[in-house]
């Protein structure tokens, strides 16, 4: 199997719930425009102190724990701020996969269209994988994506994957290359939709030169 | 023909075509950018050599990295701050997409300065790389936030891939209490059903408090529904919205008995089905104000927080616990006299003018505790504008309120608005997430009522104690 389908390797436990994108990707990283030096950023204040020490009892910061791929966490993982920073970090640090219980919407379409896995399975087996990974000598865990399925120490579990979101792990959809081919749909679709609705066409530029017009 | 909800009816007006069996293709009437969310995009597109589709419907507004000191024109000191709004500039000048810039006068926060100008029109699909895009559900939008890889892709199509979400109905029947506000009641809806209560869901409010709100109450709760965890929140456009539509975009003018009849379609069938619904009685809501790290960790004014033996053993528990440590406070501690060191009054949840307003009926010959600081940052430059002719400027400057230039600010620290370690916060945003102001700074959201109300008793406080106390002094 090749990389792109196979993800294997050390997964460490995260149990918190409700993990916002502003603790995952912290503002201070977030004023470049390109997506590089994020990787400092994730999770910055679990894995620092407010001196910039990293704290020792962080989970990403043990050496057990180096080098995870694979980041068990807790409900609603990603909520908050649309922030696509916390997924391109969550890479960059060299995380492959997420497996929780839920996620928040529009990370779980960020991840997606980033091809970072994010693995939804029931509240009991995440229980048992956060055991599991808790355990140093057993936090291995394989993620076979074209088969849906999920390995660790005791927990074989298959997954749910959108056909549209498999395609985009397993052959590497370009997905505005895709749109584009409707372009003629979408003109034609427009066309139509401002003869019955004209107060909508150019909405944003109308209203800007009316603003500009009554300025000067 | 089959009920349909609001909900379904602007997804059908929008779709292109039908992708798979999930997904479809969303067409979106106007797309909001900010600097922050955007760079990335459009470097997608240079890099790809694509063009940008339709650019009079998008727009882009700088609003989340501005400096919101006092000054007359604005330096952006950080330097890769004063880069990400320079490159806005250029990005929108190359594909000429319509700009607030940093000293544009309308500058403002996105979701404030889009409808206050008239862009957003009852049956839109509305996205911006900005989660609170659900704001314009107020008007009967459906608006919703969308990542970087969806904003290049709406650049370079005006579409996007779309799953359909589940329907979720709250009805709120009843009168909302005297000294309460939309922002009590969406944080009482977000206590109740979770912060995760909406996820998957988008949400249509309706319901006699609804019908009561004002346009600007019905925005605030709009807004904060996406802390829910929802894709969207809708009402259905009544008089009130249209009359606020047609007083902010004159431009409407020509078309305003065909949009009105097509308007009048914009709500749900009778019969139409909902995957799940809600009932509420505005009548049981006080202010609120949240305890923890998470918007639905609150309680009313008269409340306190819970005791960890009370909550469900795990992960519930376990968090509340988390946050009652990050937040310094004790289980089973009354939220109101708690001391406060800091007041936000600002946001795209609480910048507009009735917020001001509403803030400054409190603030009006008080002034704020000795050891506090506050400051307000209206939503635009049209707010602070108007806000500047009734005199609320000097109503809160007069109490030793900061009275700051527009932007985000505050609500996520962004700029250089960023709170010490363990300031305590009284805020009229949106999330009270650990660090969100600032590293180990502790957020309490509320209205803009109990923030004042804050201010000026250094104290979380009753704001309609103090209503009655005002009214027996004279102005």
């Amino acid at each position: 199997m090749s990389r792109a389908t196979l993800i294997e390797g050390r997964a460490a436990p995260l149990p918190i719930e409700n993990l916002d994108t502003d603790q995952i990707m912290p503002k201070q990283f977030l004023r470049g425009i390109d997506k590089s030096g994020l990787k400092d950023g994730v999770l910055y204040d679990l894995r620092f102190d407010s001196q910039g020490v990293a704290r020792p009892d962080f989970v990403l910061n043990q050496p057990r724990y180096a080098n995870a791929s694979v980041l068990i966490g807790g409900s609603n993982f990603g909520c908050g701020s649309s922030r696509e920073h916390a997924v391109w970090g969550l890479q960059q640090f060299g995380i492959r996969a997420v497996v929780a219980s839920s996620y928040a919407e529009i990370f779980y379409s960020n991840a997606m269209n980033n091809r970072l896995l994010l693995v939804t399975l029931p509240q009991g087996q995440i229980d048992q994988l956060m055991g599991d990974a808790a355990d140093v000598t057993h936090h291995h865990i394989t993620i076979d994506i074209d088969a849906q399925k999920l390995f660790s120490r005791s927990v074989e579990a298959s997954f749910d994957l959108l056909p549209r979101h498999r395609r985009m792990f397993l052959e590497g959809l370009d997905s505005i290359g895709l749109s584009l081919t409707f372009k003629p749909q979408i003109e034609a679709f427009a066309s139509e939709h401002w003869v019955k609705q004209p107060w909508l066409k150019d909405v944003a530029a109308v209203t800007r030169r009316r603003l500009d017009a009554s300025a000067s | 023909m089959t009920a349909k909800t609001l909900y379904r009816k602007l997804v059908d007006s929008h779709t292109v075509a039908s992708l798979d069996e999930q997904n479809l293709l969303l067409f979106c009437d106007l797309h909001l950018m900010n600097e922050y969310t955007s760079p990335q995009a459009f470097a997608g597109l240079y890099e790809q050599h694509r063009d940008v589709l339709m650019p009079g419907q998008n727009v882009a507004v700088v609003s989340h990295i501005i400096p919101t000191h006092p000054v007359k024109f604005r330096v952006i000191a950080d330097p890769p701050s004063a880069l990400q709004a320079t490159n806005l500039k250029a990005n929108c000048d190359r594909f000429a997409i319509p700009l607030f810039d940093t000293n544009d006068r309308l500058q403002g926060i996105e979701h404030v300065v889009a409808p206050e100008h008239g862009m957003i029109r009852p049956g839109m699909v509305v996205i911006c790389g900005d989660s609170h895009t659900t704001t314009y559900g107020a008007l009967g939008a459906l608006g919703f936030g969308i990542g970087t890889t969806e904003v290049e892709h709406v650049l370079a199509t005006q579409t996007l891939p779309y799953r359909v979400a589940r329907s979720m109905r709250i009805r709120i029947d009843g009168t909302l209490p005297q000294g309460t506000t939309s922002k009590d009641l969406v944080l009482h809806v977000i206590g109740v059903i979770g912060a995760q209560g909406a996820r998957g869901y988008v949400v249509e409010f309706c319901g006699e408090a609804i019908d009561a709100l004002s346009i600007e109450a019905r925005f605030t709760l709009c807004n904060m529904t996406v802390e829910a965890g929802s894709r969207g929140a809708l009402i259905a456009p009544d008089d009130k919205a249209v009359d606020y539509v047609l007083a902010h975009a004159p431009d409407m003018a020509p078309y305003k008995e065909q949009a009105l009849a097509l308007w009048r379609d914009l709500r749900s069938d009778a019969e139409a089905v909902f995957d799940l619904e809600y009932a509420f009685d505005a009548s049981d809501v006080a202010p609120q104000v949240t305890w923890g790290t998470s918007p639905d960790q609150v309680a009313p004014i008269g409340g306190h927080l819970p005791h960890l033996h009370e909550l469900p053993e795990g992960p519930v528990r376990s968090s509340a616990e988390r946050a009652m440590r990050y937040a310094q406070l004790q289980e089973g501690q009354a939220i109101e006299g708690t001391a406060i060191q800091h007041v936000f009054i600002g946001s795209c949840t609480n910048g507009r003018i009735e917020d001001l307003r509403a803030a400054a009926d409190i603030v009006r010959g008080r002034k704020v505790a000795p050891g506090v600081r506050a400051m307000v940052v209206p939503g635009s430059g049209a707010v602070k504008e108007m806000a500047e002719a009734e005199g609320l400027d000097r109503v809160f400057g007069d109490a030793g309120f900061e009275w700051r230039r527009p932007g985000c600010s505050m609500c996520l620290a962004m700029n250089d608005d960023v709170l010490e370690e363990g300031v305590r916060c009284a805020s009229t945003t949106n999330r009270n997430f650990e660090g969100r102001q600032g590293r180990g700074a502790i957020t309490h959201l509320m209205s803009p009522a109990m923030a004042a109300a804050a201010a000026v008793t250094g104290r979380i406080t009753d704001a309609r104690k103090l209503d009655r106390t005002q009214c027996h002094e004279p102005r």
